[in-house]
């Protein structure tokens, strides 16, 4: 690969997954990468820098747009965007009409509502971890099953409800579940349902939509899908790189520099 | 060019030595009344010739303290204001001879109390609503009660001239005020918000202090006049931002510099500490009693149900300072302003025809949410712009 100035550069920098997306003049993805944050988002930046460059794109002579939790710590970005703008942009690439962005981060779980391509609202879950992929990540800890294998324990399970709001309460009822003997399928069905709840209401207190789309690293559980869709009565999409589309959004964006 | 820093910093310095006056007050024999809320009539504490005081309500600090006899899921201000009395660490708590409260959310009226073990505390007895006769009837009762309390308390008597004098007083420390957060009308503002904040700490802790006053005329005359003379503290383009919700403080100062970092400017706080409380005068021609009641009952808290006096007052000041946005704070655990953000929103909202948007923050005191405020801060100034 060989570098041009008017390549375009996202990259995203979240609390458990670092992305990078290259788009070259006609919008096109030359390059995509995502590896984990780690403990230093300033060494995710720099990872992911130096894989750029060893395929070829230089950095330095392009316009880079940071975003996410860690998008300060990207030295060689030229503006920084928030994740919420970002989102919107590249879910509305790759979608190509409005729709309400569901995004169950790390840190925080967020609600986005496009009107022509644009944020129109949003919302985020406030500081509690309850109803953020973090909270699924503890609860499959405390099963010892990875995230898909928490969903696809769930899809098998039911009968069980957890009540609690707060991720630390949660975790004791879980715990207490366990030690009543329940099935994990019927556990993995209850944690499911409580952060389908959560984020049901988020999206309710945005306002309806119509159409939905799981942004971030949930996309590919299609029974999270499948079930909120249920509980919003609307279609819930995704897209293969919806992964990405934080890092895209920024990459569009980059577009926008001069 | 004037130095507008110098009397900026002049306010910075004159907050931390307010501990100081009041000391000097008692030691002289005057008497200190803490209040927490702008629901206590000044007026009527100063007509008995004590010093209304403003209790330490906002650090983080004493909460710990406080949790060790109040639920954990409670609202900050009501934790901090307890644990600053139960750790004697408000010097203003320190000097008040006693402590004026009132029934407005559950939280607050149920730690009175307790707080009474602490210091003598009056409760006043809110109404929740400011429709109606029988509303104004209650409150006059109790304003009056508070006065017959403090002439007990204090061994005084309370004129009704006192009062006239301290009505006119008062609404004099009003307009001052008023006057200077026109300033903030201009486009662009003549100062930030996070300056505005200052002034009205400043102005919390002025204690009626004619030359306070004359300082915040100063200022105000000062900014106009090197305004004239082309000089811009704020630079044209940014957001322009009305904070409404909780009543500010030092712990919120997290959410004033997330918006002002991110492109934003704050022309005007509605909340307590802010307009909220000031925005209406006493009127100086009804018998003084009645024209306190009438003034106090219809400060536009969240207590009051329903509260439309506060929506019209948010559409007034999104119209006269010319926002784009709305910033609605909430408190974690206040039950009042959190459902009222429903209808706020709405209310916001339904002005999108001039492009006015709206955000509501949960926060408490702690300062681990500043990244996650910055985020939504910057995302919501990206969507007005
Ligand atoms: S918001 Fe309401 S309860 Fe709180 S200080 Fe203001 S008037 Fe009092
Ligand atoms: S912020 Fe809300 S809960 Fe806290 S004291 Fe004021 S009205 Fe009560």
């Amino acid at each position: 690969m060989f570098f041009k100035k008017n390549f375009q550069i996202g990259v995203d920098i979240g609390s458990t997954a670092a992305k990078a997306i290259v788009l070259d003049e006609d919008g096109a993805i030359l390059y995509k990468a995502v590896i984990p944050t780690g403990w230093s988002s300033v060494g995710a930046a720099k990872e992911l820098r130096e894989d750029m460059e060893r395929s070829g794109i230089d950095v330095t002579e392009t316009r880079v747009v940071a975003t996410g939790y860690g998008r300060v710590s990207v030295p060689y970005a030229s503006k920084t965007v928030t994740e919420i703008s970002c989102h919107a942009q590249g879910v509305f690439r790759l979608l190509g009409r409005d729709c309400t962005v569901v995004d169950i981060g790390g840190q925080d779980t967020k609600v986005i509502s496009l009107s022509n391509g644009r944020v129109a609202g949003f919302l985020m879950n406030d500081k509690c971890a309850a109803g953020t992929g973090r909270f699924l990540e503890i609860m499959a800890n405390t099963l010892a099953v990875d995230l898909l294998g928490l969903f696809a324990l769930a899809e098998r399970g039911g009968g069980v409800t957890i009540s609690a709001m707060c991720a630390v309460f949660a975790e004791s009822e879980v715990i207490g579940l366990i030690g009543s003997g329940r099935a994990k399928e019927d556990i993995a069905f209850a944690i499911c349902e409580s952060i389908v709840t959560r984020v049901a209401a988020l999206c309710g207190k945005q306002g309806r939509g119509r159409e939905f789309f799981l942004s971030g690293g949930l996309y590919e559980s299609e029974y999270l899908r499948k079930r909120l869709s249920e509980r919003l009565q609307a279609p819930v999409t995704t897209d293969p790189l919806a992964r990405w589309a934080g890092a895209l959004g920024a990459a569009i964006l980059a577009g926008r520099l001069d | 060019m004037h130095d507008i820093e110098a009397l900026f910093e002049a306010m910075r310095n004159a907050i931390p030595a307010g501990p100081v006056k009041i000391k000097e007050a008692v030691d002289s024999g005057k008497k200190v009344v803490g209040c927490y809320c702008a629901f206590t009539p000044y007026e009527v504490i100063r007509a008995a010739g004590a010093i209304p005081v403003s209790l330490c309500s906002t650090s983080d600090k004493p909460i710990a303290a406080g949790e060790e006899h109040l639920p954990r899921n409670l609202c900050p201000l009501i934790k901090s204001s307890y644990g600053f009395a139960l750790t004697d660490t408000c010097p203003y708590f320190h000097f008040c001879d006693m402590v004026i409260g009132e029934t407005t959310c559950d939280g607050k009226k149920k730690m009175y109390e307790l707080l009474d073990r602490l210091r003598p505390t009056h409760v006043m007895q809110l109404p929740q609503t400011y429709f109606g006769v029988d509303a104004l009837n209650v409150w006059q009762a109790e304003i009056e009660s508070l006065a017959r309390k403090l002439e007990t308390a204090l061994g005084v008597t309370i004129t009704e001239d006192d009062l006239s004098r301290e009505i006119k007083r008062r609404n004099e420390e009003r307009r001052v005020m008023e006057d200077f957060y026109e300033l903030s009308k201009l486009n662009p503002p003549l100062l930030s918000g996070q300056e505005l904040h200052l002034v009205n700490e400043f102005f919390k802790i002025s204690f009626g202090d004619p030359r306070a006053l004359d300082m915040i005329r100063e200022l105000r005359t000062k900014l106009q006049e090197n305004w004239e003379a082309g000089e811009r503290r704020v630079s044209a383009g940014k957001q322009r931002i009305v904070v409404t919700g909780c009543p500010t403080g030092k712990s919120l100062e997290k959410v004033f510099s997330a918006i002002e970092e991110n492109g934003g400017v704050i022309v005007a706080f509605e909340n307590c500490g802010g307009i909220k409380p000031n925005y209406e005068m006493v009127n100086e021609a009804l018998p003084p009693y009645e024209a306190l009641a009438v003034k106090y009952l219809g400060i536009p808290c969240s207590c009051m149900s329903p509260n439309p006096k506060r929506l019209d007052l948010l559409e007034t000041l999104v119209d006269e300072y010319k926002a784009n946005g709305v910033v609605d704070i909430i408190l974690q655990a206040c039950h009042t302003y959190n459902v009222e953000s429903f209808l706020v929103r709405e209310r916001i909202t339904a002005q999108g025809g001039k492009g006015v948007s709206y955000i509501s923050v949960e926060t408490d005191y702690s300062q681990n949410d500043v990244e996650q405020l910055s985020t939504r801060m910057g995302a919501f100034m990206e969507m007005i712009a």
